[in-house]
């Protein structure tokens, strides 16, 4: 496990909000030189805690209207295998996040769809048909707000 | 509106975990020039938000992860309001969504283990304001976790 010291939580959030800030930028909004950022930014990487930089696609302007949160309890467990479950809800290109959880549901799947009949049809062809597949609950997305989460302490 | 080679460079953008520029033009058979005029018009327009990072919290010791399930007491005019505004005060809680349909809001929850995670819950969640009914799933594994759009 890594610890952070103060600098390195900073250096996080400064990144969080812009995932492609430089070297330069950021040691200037931090008070550090250049080499000695980049020398912090490389040790996250190293350590596994900054796994990835990634672009945030505005999803409704590229037509992607509707986000769904399903909850799938697979029926006849026992019978069903959930190897052959995950890769075959995995191949969806529409289902963004598959988890496997323990609660009411055995899963929790993410989906984008263009337009509610878009969902619809998703749901109704690719996912119910799936092995397994027993109680779905529907939650339509309306807002969104990912926070920084425990940098900080 | 976007081109064929807007989606190209999107396709090759929203698959790279670095964003480097020079990467990102070998791949999508562009010039670094290209791709850096086409980026920022993709920002300009709003077609890019932004640029984040992803954490991995369990490399900084968060092995928990709870997705709590929240039905509101609506009879409350502002009952979303508040119990928003109150959950942004707990560090632990890294998203917040609300919904149309059983659930009204979740709340994604990081806890170093469970005596912490049932430390949190009830010091921080069960005093928030306005809880009719909640419930927790226990994250296993994250069997996919992409944001790709299909474009």
């Amino acid at each position: 496990m890594t610890d952070l010291d103060d600098l390195d939580r900073r250096l996080l959030a400064a990144l969080q909000l812009d995932g492609r800030a430089s070297a330069g930028a950021l040691g200037r909004a931090l008070g550090l030189s250049q080499p000695a950022t980049w020398r912090r930014v490389r040790r996250l990487e190293e350590a596994g805690v900054l796994r990835a930089r990634k672009v945030r696609l505005n999803k409704a302007a590229l037509g992607f209207g509707v986000t769904v949160f399903l909850g799938v309890k697979l029926a006849g467990r026992g019978h069903v295998s959930l190897d052959d479950f995950e890769r075959a809800v995995s191949a969806i290109p529409e289902v963004q996040l598959v988890q496997h959880v323990l609660g009411r549901y055995d899963y929790r799947l993410r989906v984008v769809a263009r337009d509610l009949p878009d969902f619809e049809r998703v749901l109704r062809r690719r996912i119910m048909p799936l092995p397994g597949v027993g109680d779905v609950e529907s939650n339509v997305l309306l807002s969104e707000e990912r926070r920084p989460g425990p940098i900080g302490v | 509106m976007l081109d064929d080679q807007d989606r190209r460079l999107l396709r090759q953008l929203q698959a790279s975990d670095t964003l480097n520029i020079g990467a990102l033009a070998a791949r999508a058979g562009m010039t670094t020039a290209t791709v850096s005029r086409r980026l920022a018009r993709l920002e300009r327009d709003g077609i890019i938000d932004g640029y984040g990072i992803v954490i991995d919290w369990r490399a900084l010791g968060y092995s928990v992860e709870v997705s709590l399930r929240v039905t509101l007491d609506k009879t409350y005019p502002d009952a979303f309001d508040a119990f928003i505004a109150a959950a942004r005060k707990i560090p632990q809680v890294f998203e917040i969504q609300t919904f149309l349909g059983r659930v009204d809001v979740r709340l994604n929850l990081l806890a170093r283990d469970m005596a912490h995670y049932q430390q949190l819950y009830r010091a921080s969640i069960l005093t928030l304001p306005h809880i009719a009914d909640i419930e927790a799933l226990m994250m296993v594994a994250n069997v996919k976790n992409s944001e790709s759009l299909a474009l």
